[in-house]
């Protein structure tokens, strides 16, 4: 190796550094071009360097749309901070355009004055027509509010890489490499925990290793040889973060995690039936790869089978578990209706994604809602919890376990494409102190009195739960189904009277549900004018402009919900503390119509569709707005 | 209640429920109901560990006349619950009850799938070639010309043959019965319960309300010696009342031909362990009129078990890098410590 490591460079010329609270970068190229690899990269040194992180990934719904064109490009998005932060940030700091469709896709998303680094080599005549340029952009002045700095990265990688052996092609294929090399060099970032990750995973191929190292570095190197930047950025690590042992986690990850932990704490295995779908399907691979921990995993042929198999693992004494998106759960309504009628502990995951129809398969959207709320034939009620942010995945998914086997019911995790495929540090926890899920499957009809002819199926507890009783257990041989149960025996009835009273208990057990979670938190203050009402991913967004706000000395509240049926208790009198409460949605208005129709509280509503999280930007003017009002 | 250690006193009236059974006076699904309770007892395992999974229509209904462990379903979607319920527990004697609509029509995918993986459970088909419970459509079974309340002027579809789906499936256990024959379905479900792998039974069932007579032509005694033909493993296909016609395999085609004219030796032999497919998708076709119609065991091959390598993957897994332990995958990744 020809490279020494950065810091011991002999030729270093001092640098300029400036201080920086927080940066917002972003890589943007082609897919094949392995932007979100260097993300993650990135993300991960800055993460193990201390600061706190919040990324973005933003991809196509095509593997491989056509090279070059608009339609595939791919983007990650990584905010680094010296402090506690909740969101990937708005405006960019600086962007990495690979190729001439990359620059205008991304362009807008950079502040002006910001850094704009693009590999020259690829603004080509036949690169600028497919991204529909006339004119090269590096010629004329359309980028003179930028820092523009033009690296011939293709060039400049094939000759770093070219002793190693590897064919043009292959050379080329390590320029995102080059390119994170080039943004180590401008924020001062150590290449070692990329060359570990690099060394691990190339282990077996030597010459690609050899050539993905030569690239990080040429980058680098590059990047202080040339003094492409007058200054270069220093973060410090955050210090306003909770101490403990960190590492990096996406949603996904930790719903998985979260799955094997909560099926332990409960005593039990993870059994997760699925059907491939973006952005549900890595908690299905990821899951796949825990079997040493009993996970069992089946793909089944469709939607509509995985969560079959579910339901009749949760009649086999399993934490059964289906995982999707809003496409998967419109296929799984009925089977979820059966999970309500036979009062099954089942959890149904729904990682949103743009609705409706096939919509945008990658792009994160909060429309589902009132589909899991409302979306089954009958009177049909199903607990709904949302995760907040990436690791709130972990606890939400064991909280959901937890009311499922505790009532005997199906529950509705909401996640969606933002938080799923969103990575941030998660403070480790230690298994033996986390909460244990209470079963208790009747098994000794002497010792409970309710065995034998005596063991009524649909015979109800204090929280209206009835046994679980699973087959294998002798005298406790029962019959379930999907016709209306009389009440206490379970037997088929058509009776009028009881089918209201079963009704009517199945409505009261999941509104009961509301003794057992905690009372609505609000930040800020407790009363005042302006209430923001959020739930699920749009978290840091939120809670990052009401704090914005308030530093502008407006009163402004919020109040981020994780429980969406039932509603935590005090939720309507804390709506009423406030003069005004606006609703920020990712969709039309959802969680507005549920608060109005269920508090008659005359809530605003402020929302975007367009596949995209919210920016704190428009989120703060938002309330300006409404503060003036 | 029954334990495992009064099992070998089990009768059939331990399978029985108070429940009063509520299907059509005359329904061939009495038959069946009865053969079962016969047959549970015998089978050697105990009751808590029998599970009947069933769709929806009036074959569906038969958990619920049971006193096993039941759970009626969804439409079409037993064989996919069942597979949960295996993979869930695979100590469970798991029995799907389903129809021609229920499992060929709405439920075509999940039957075949579970056939294909080859997951532990007994099928059994109850084939009246009409929708009962909907009152009188045609199903996926029904003949061409069929008329019915949803084709007043006869059924334009091609009818699918439940065998050769199965086939076709690769199904490692498939047989034929018949509601009236009650002996000879007590020997299938028998040797279905015994398969290990998925068994797949179709039952010819007499629907009395909607499909009446369905099947006389195959189940009277005056001609249901010269509409079937019985097969036994190992043995020439010969039928008749007076055993004077055989099955011969001209090319791929099967043909009736007279015992007077040719030797046995040149009939086409049953063997219904062949390991392929083709025997067995030859029986499946053979139909009335032209052909007798196949009863008993057409295909009975070994081959693993889903839920046995479902979770011996688990175990080896277990084996090879230990069980699991939750604080180490936490730290499964690069960490950083925050003072």
């Amino acid at each position: 190796m020809s490279a020494t490591t950065p810091q011991a460079s002999p030729d270093s010329k001092p640098s300029i550094f400036e201080e920086r609270d927080s940066v917002i970068v972003r890589f943007a190229g082609d897919s094949g071009d392995g932007m979100q690899l260097v993300g993650g990269q990135f993300t991960n040194t800055s993460a193990i360097f201390g600061n706190d992180v919040s990324t973005f990934p933003d991809f196509p719904a095509e593997i491989r749309a056509p090279a070059g064109t608009p339609a595939g490009v791919s983007g990650f998005q990584i905010h680094f901070s010296s402090h506690d932060i909740k969101t990937p940030g708005d405006d960019l700091d600086a962007l990495v355009a690979m190729n001439p469709a990359a620059l205008r896709q991304n362009l807008r998303s950079l502040r002006k004055g910001g850094i704009l680094i693009v590999n020259s080599d690829s603004f080509g005549k036949n690169d600028l027509r497919k991204a529909n340029y006339e004119v090269s952009p590096l010629d004329n002045d359309s980028l003179n509010e930028y820092k523009l700095v033009k690296v011939p990265m293709t060039t400049l990688n094939r000759d770093a890489v070219g002793q190693s052996g590897l064919s043009t092609r292959a050379a080329d294929r390590c320029r995102n490499f080059f390119a994170l090399g080039i943004l180590y060099w401008l924020y001062d970032r150590s290449l070692d925990p990329t060359i570990q990750w690099i060394d691990d995973k190339f282990a077996k191929i030597a010459d690609v290793a050899e050539a993905n190292k030569r690239a990080l570095k040429s980058g680098y190197y590059y990047g202080e040889t040339a003094e492409l930047l007058q200054s270069r950025y220093r973060i410090k690590p955050a210090t306003d973060i909770t101490p403990g042992v960190y590492r990096q986690i996406m949603g996904n990850q930790a719903v998985a995690y979260g799955l094997v932990t909560a099926a332990k704490l409960a005593g039990k295995d993870v059994f997760y039936a699925s059907y491939p779908i973006t952005p549900a399907s890595d908690i299905l691979h990821e899951l796949a790869k825990l079997k040493n921990f009993g996970v069992r995993t089946f793909q089944a042929e469709d939607e509509i089978a995985a969560v079959g198999a579910a339901v009749g693992a949760a009649f086999g004494g399993a934490v059964a578990v289906t995982g999707t998106s809003g496409p998967g759960i419109a296929l799984k309504s009925e089977a979820i209706g059966l999970a309500v009628m036979t009062e099954l502990p089942l959890l149904i995951i729904n990682v949103q994604r743009g609705g409706p129809s096939t919509g945008l398969p990658t792009k994160t959207e909060q429309a589902d809602l009132l589909q899991v709320m409302f979306g089954r034939n009958g009177e049909s009620p199903v607990p709904i919890v949302a995760a907040a942010y990436p690791s709130d995945c972990f606890t939400m998914i064991q909280e959901s376990l937890r009311i499922a086997i505790e009532y005997m019911t199906p529950v509705i995790f909401l996640s969606d494409a933002y938080i799923a495929n969103g990575a941030e540090p998660w403070r480790v926890p230690d298994f033996n102190t986390l909460p244990k899920i209470a079963v208790n499957h009747p098994k000794d009809a002497a010792s409970d009195g309710t065995g034998g002819d005596g063991f009524m199926p649909y015979r109800r507890n204090d929280k209206l739960a009835r046994p679980w009783a699973i087959p294998g257990t002798a005298g406790f041989e029962h019959r379930i189904g999907g016709l209306e149960k009389e009440n206490v025996t379970g037997n088929v009835s058509y009776d009028p009277v009881n089918h209201e009273r079963m009704v009517q208990t199945r409505q009261a057990k999941v509104d009961g549900i509301a003794n057992s979670i905690p009372e609505q938190v609000v930040e800020g203050p407790q009363s005042g004018d302006i209430l923001l009402v959020s739930w699920g991913g749009t978290y840091g967004a939120v809670s990052t402009a009401c704090a914005e706000a308030r530093a502008k000395g407006l009163s402004v509240a919020h109040a981020h919900l994780r429980y969406l049926n039932p509603f935590p208790k005090n939720l309507g009198d804390v709506l009423k503390r406030f003069k005004k409460v606006l609703v920020p949605e990712l969709n039309l208005g959802q969680l507005w119509l549920l608060l109005r129709g269920k508090y008659l509280v005359d809530a605003k509503k402020y929302n975007k569709v367009q596949g995209m999280p919210f920016l704190v930007t428009e989120l703060v003017a938002e309330i300006e707005k409404l503060a003036k009002e | 209640m029954s334990t495992n250690g009064s099992l070998n006193v089990l009768t059939a009236k331990d399978f029985a429920n108070d429940l009063d059974v509520r299907w059509c006076p005359g329904c061939g699904d009495y038959s069946i109901l009865a053969q079962m309770k016969k047959v549970l007892p015998e089978i050697g395992i105990s009751k808590e560990k029998i599970v009947f999974v069933s769709g929806i229509g009036c074959s569906s209904r038969f958990p619920y006349y049971l006193s096993t462990y039941g759970f009626h379903t969804i439409h079409g979607r037993a064989p996919a619950i069942a597979t949960g319920l295996k993979l869930a527990n695979p100590d469970l004697s798991v029995w799907v009850i389903t129809g021609d609509g229920d499992g060929l029509s709405i439920g075509g995918n999940h039957l075949m799938h579970a056939i294909r993986r080859n997951v532990n459970l007994n099928i059994i088909l109850f084939n009246n070639r009409i929708y009962g419970l909907t009152k009188g459509q045609y199903s996926p079974t029904s003949r061409v010309g069929h008329k019915t309340k949803s084709t007043p002027y006869g059924s334009l579809d091609r009818p699918i043959s439940p065998l050769t789906l199965a086939v076709a499936a690769e199904a490692t256990f498939v047989a034929r019965t018949a509601d009236r024959n009650v002996d000879h379905m007590q020997q299938v479900l028998k040797r279905a319960a015994m398969h290990k792998g998925v068994s797949f039974v179709e039952v010819y069932q007499d629907c009395v309300v909607f499909n009446k007579g369905a099947f006389d032509y195959s189940v009277d005694k005056g001609v249901r010696d010269e509409t079937t033909v019985h097969l036994e493993h190992g043995k020439p296909l010969i039928f008749g009342a007076k055993r004077d016609k055989g099955i011969r395999l001209r090319g791929h085609e099967p043909e009736v031909v007279n015992l007077s004219e040719v030797k046995e030796d040149d009939l086409l032999f049953h063997d219904e362990k062949c390991p392929d497919t083709v025997l067995a998708h030859i029986l499946s076709r053979m139909s009335q009129p032209g052909l007798p119609e196949p009863m008993g065991v057409l295909r009975d091959i070994e081959e693993p078990a889903y839920e046995e390598q479902v979770i011996g993957q688990v175990n080896d897994t277990i084996a090879r890098y230990g069980a699991g332990d939750l604080n180490k995958l936490y730290m499964s990744a690069d960490t950083w410590t925050v003072k």
